[in-house]
């Protein structure tokens, strides 16, 4: 009885694959949750992290702001939050959204801050303006790091988002949660596998984002 | 009675208590981390090829989930602290290896054949001076390890009571005392910026050689 054999057992069931408690709409939920937390924490953590980059001011605010959000207990967060806020998404939201945006904002601020500094000053001698230098030199420079930043949250919002079944929510730590109160390690290990498999499945969607968007002169080094 | 720092007493600890459990559950998967990651990474240098397949492995083993290594641990190591400790182990090796062979590659070669020249084996060569330039990267590593590890003890609650202050959540539904969750909310993260601290302290006693003065990466 070992992992692997769960892991078939729980793909083989066709019971797994259909119903309101199916595989595919568990999928289908966890992505929603992931991509609803992504989007708010990269549009918090994007525009901030771009700008003190840019401006190079605020680092060790930022260092500051980023130890607290990773410093509080996403679990924590959440129970407290469905405590304050009852039952709804924003309670889960806001452990995830506090969980993505430290990588989001230290990584795009190390990314503008590392960008070689005499194309900068290169694009302000033609008379570029502050705006267009940010986004036409050193965004596209600063581009791969920046990604990373946004993978790592991703891959750590996937992880976490399953705590959201904690709550009574869904997504894939239904499998887990429900797996570990019925004593059944083949949901377990499952809905882990499952949760593997989305982390994997955005490294490949970061991987493939990256050829297409980041310009071929910067690329060599990544 | 529904004090701030009243604990119930079906966690059989005090405020004190909890703070120490807690720490002991984040602090010793660190510790066994950096002892693993330290020779794991010292072979990734030595052994180029061996680096990616090591990421590989250990990034799938980051993506699954606290919960699911805890319950599938269950069988093995029942509901105990081993049980919440490994997968946190697990995750700070995560963390540590990549910062120790980046800290480690990123010591010149001129350095290096400085110290050859010195008359330093490979032995003396990497304790006394490539572990030393490497340990500003190396904390950086190790802050980030602590600081999640300090934070995600809690989950533990779920299997059996064994989060430590992560338990009062379980107390403050159903005791209906809000006021012990902030509590477990507060505490882990003051805990976890204050480790956080203690290791900046650490890498200002290991590093005399840095700059002092300006600001501090």
């Amino acid at each position: 009885m070992n992992v692997l054999h769960f892991v078939q057992a729980f793909f083989s069931d066709g019971a797994h694959w259909h119903g309101y408690d199916g595989i595919p709409t568990r999928v289908a939920e966890h992505i929603g949750y992931t991509l609803e937390a992504l989007a708010v924490a990269a549009a918090v953590g994007l525009p901030v992290g771009l700008v003190t980059g840019h401006t190079g001011r605020g680092g060790n605010v930022l260092a500051l702001i980023a130890t607290a959000g990773r410093a509080l207990p996403s679990f924590g967060l959440l129970v407290l939050m469905f405590i304050w806020i009852g039952f709804g998404m924003t309670a889960v939201m806001i452990p995830l959204v506090v969980l993505a945006v430290p990588p989001i904002l230290v990584t795009t601020y190390e990314a503008v801050r590392s960008v070689d500094p005499s194309p900068v000053d290169a694009a302000r001698g033609m008379g570029m303006s502050e705006t267009r230098v940010l986004f036409q030199v050193e965004l596209p420079v600063a581009l791969p790091l920046i990604l990373g930043g946004l993978l790592t949250a991703t891959v750590q919002i996937v992880s976490t988002a399953t705590i959201a079944a904690y709550v009574s929510l869904g997504g894939l730590g239904r499998f887990i949660i429900d797996g570990l109160y019925q004593r059944n390690y083949e949901k377990v290990v499952g809905g882990a596998t499952l949760v593997a498999a989305m982390a994997l499945a955005s490294l490949a969607v970061f991987w493939a984002v990256s050829r297409i968007a980041v310009s071929p002169g910067v690329r060599r080094n990544g | 009675m529904s004090g701030f720092f009243d604990i119930p007493s079906d966690l059989q600890h005090s405020y004190a208590g909890l703070i120490g459990l807690h720490l002991r559950e984040a602090l010793l998967p660190v510790l066994a981390g950096l002892l693993v990651s330290l020779p794991l990474a010292q072979l990734c240098v030595r052994f180029r090829w061996l680096y990616p397949p090591v990421l590989g492995v250990t990034t799938v083993l980051y993506a699954v989930p606290s919960l699911a290594f805890f319950v599938v641990l269950i069988d093995y190591t029942g509901q105990t602290e081993t049980t919440v400790m490994i997968p946190l182990a697990v995750y700070s090796l995560v963390v540590l290896v990549p910062a120790i062979v980046d800290g480690v590659r990123s010591v010149p070669q001129e350095t290096l054949a400085a110290a050859t020249a010195m008359g330093l084996g490979p032995l003396r060569r990497y304790l006394q001076v490539q572990l030393p330039i490497a340990v500003p990267a190396i904390i950086a590593g190790l802050r980030v390890a602590t600081v999640s590890s300090i934070s995600l003890v809690s989950v533990g609650m779920l299997i059996g009571n064994q989060g430590a202050l992560g338990n009062l959540l379980n107390d403050a539904n159903i005791y209906h005392r809000p006021e012990l969750a902030v509590n477990s909310v507060l505490t882990t993260a003051v805990l976890a910026i204050l480790a956080d601290a203690v290791l900046i302290l650490v890498r200002f006693l290991l590093t005399p050689w840095m700059p002092r003065k300006g600001a501090t990466r």
